[in-house]
């Protein structure tokens, strides 16, 4: 009995120790990307709570928190509530296969990368949810195109991580990290990872895909019925999604935590520092996009992703199998 | 030229030249300030909130011509007037309803002596909707507090009026 309440103790330890830092480094992202959003068009963005307004985010939790929760009259009340929880869960469920380090790594499974593709395809559901139980036209049209864009995207992250698995050989993320100690697969693999962040731009509804919030247009899409602690979970489920994809193309791409050369100085920062860094690095690009591209018109996003980006994936699957195949690379399983 | 424009849609060059842009102007100096705590420079012609202005003698100036109340295109004043015991005429009430004004100036410009005049102060929101009824006794404190700086403003506005 004891033992057992050990082993749960255990795990519950692990979870957090793994959670308290993702949902702060959630809040400190926010505040990045404002921070980078606004020096990029010469404003100051936040910078009065705390130095450099590194506390702005807690501020605006603490706002979120104190504010009354609206539910409208005419919602689906159960669903209208589970859409923020939805989608902050999933967000954060996805981190228990992401490895910081050989041995760090809460559940560390054959299936690693098929769990975070599945789990990040659910994550359309907390939108689907929230934009169709609020019983309004904004909400609904933003869900409706959320549900579009993101099941088309999906389909050519897909294919891009088929990409390489091909050059792997095993679904386990530890491996695939393990596979890029010769050569990180965004040398070998650069079309792919372009397309892969841009992919993941339209995926976590970011600008320039940011159609389900168009404010212009949907006021905030399916975020618009919201309001006070539902409001900012949607919105940490948001940036949870994005600091996922970033850790998830640094894991497929960038040699997750292994340093980008095995010498001396490199190797004696510890594995999680190389891939926060990483996630870090690849955030910030996330940030610099956000400002400098306009949004894109729905069918140009659907002949982006269906048209160019889906053929195109396609097409470099055939070319990395006959490559690996002609040479006798495959991996061997 | 189709052939070029291909090439630079495949290659996202205008992208990575927007990037390279972005990056450049992350390290350009800023173009806002931080409000609260530095602000912007205010002209002296600058419509502010109101002040009504005192000779140096300690003497209000408005005689109680009224030409405000008739020329305030939102009819925000309200003058209220009497005899005083040694003849001249002052005012026994002057209200500005400070929702209904506009800024516009124009009582400003009617003035003949110089007794309401808008000051540099943009400061002065409320938490209800009374506080911003200014009587007389709300105006010239106002003007008394900020005499120096509305002086000043009249003195460097002057060459234009």
């Amino acid at each position: 009995m004891f033992e057992y309440f050990n082993i749960v103790l255990l795990e519950i330890y692990k979870i957090l120790f793994l959670l308290v830092p993702v949902l702060v480094s959630v809040a400190m992202i926010v505040w990045l990307d404002r921070r980078i959003w606004a020096f990029v068009q010469k404003r100051r963005g936040p910078n009065v709570v705390g130095p450099f307004g590194l506390l702005q985010s807690l501020a605006d939790a603490l706002k979120y928190i104190f504010k009354e929760i609206i539910i409208p009259a005419s919602s689906n009340k159960i669903i209208f509530i589970l859409a923020p929880i939805v989608t902050m869960t999933l967000a954060l469920i996805a981190w228990a296969v992401i490895p910081f380090s050989e041995t760090h790594v809460l559940a560390n499974i054959n299936v690693g990368i098929l769990y975070l593709f599945a789990v990040s395809s659910l994550g359309v559901y907390g939108i689907i949810m929230g934009g169709w139980a609020s019983n309004s036209k904004y909400p609904f049209l933003g869900a409706i195109r959320s549900a579009a864009q993101m099941v088309s995207y999906e389909v050519s992250i897909g294919i891009i991580i088929i990409n390489v698995l091909l050059c792997v050989g095993s679904l386990n993320l530890n491996d695939i990290v393990l596979a890029q100690k010769k050569i990180w697969f965004i040398i070998p693999l650069f079309p792919m990872f372009v397309i892969f962040f841009i992919s993941a731009l339209a995926e976590t509804n970011r600008p320039p895909f940011d159609l389900p919030e168009a404010e212009a247009e949907l006021v905030a899409g399916y975020q618009t019925e919201y309001s006070g602690m539902m409001y900012a979970m949607f919105w940490l489920g948001e940036y949870a999604n994005i600091l996922l994809m970033c850790a998830m193309g640094s894991i497929l791409f960038l040699g997750g935590w292994l340093p980008p050369v095995e010498i001396f100085p490199f190797n004696l920062i510890p594995g999680a520092l190389w891939l926060i860094f990483k996630i870090l690095l690849l955030f910030i690009l996330f940030a610099l996009v956000k400002a400098i591209v306009p949004r894109y018109r729905y069918d140009q996003l659907m002949k982006l992703g269906w048209k160019i980006f889906l053929p195109f994936s396609l097409i470099w699957v055939v070319i990395t199998a006959s490559y690996l195949f002609y040479f006798n690379l495959l991996p061997t399983i | 030229m189709k052939i070029f424009r291909i090439f630079k849609t495949i290659f996202l060059i205008d992208f990575l030249l927007a990037f390279i842009i972005a990056i450049k102007e992350i390290f350009k100096s800023k173009k806002t300030i931080n409000y609260p705590f530095e602000k912007g420079k205010i002209s002296p012609r600058f419509r502010g909130e109101h002040a009504l202005r005192r000779y140096p003698n300690g003497e209000e100036r408005c005689i109680a011509c009224k030409l405000c109340e008739a020329v305030c295109p939102a009819q925000a004043i309200t003058i209220e007037s009497t005899e005083r015991e040694d003849g001249s005429r002052k005012t026994t009430r002057y209200d500005i309803d400070m929702m209904k004004c506009i800024y516009c100036g124009l009582c400003e410009e009617s003035c003949p002596v110089d007794a309401i005049v808008q000051g540099p102060n943009f400061e002065f929101s409320t938490e209800t909707r009374e506080e911003l009824y200014y009587n007389k006794q709300k105006l010239l404190d106002n003007g008394d507090r900020w005499e120096n700086i509305l002086a000043a403003n009249i003195k460097a506005d002057n060459f234009y009026r």
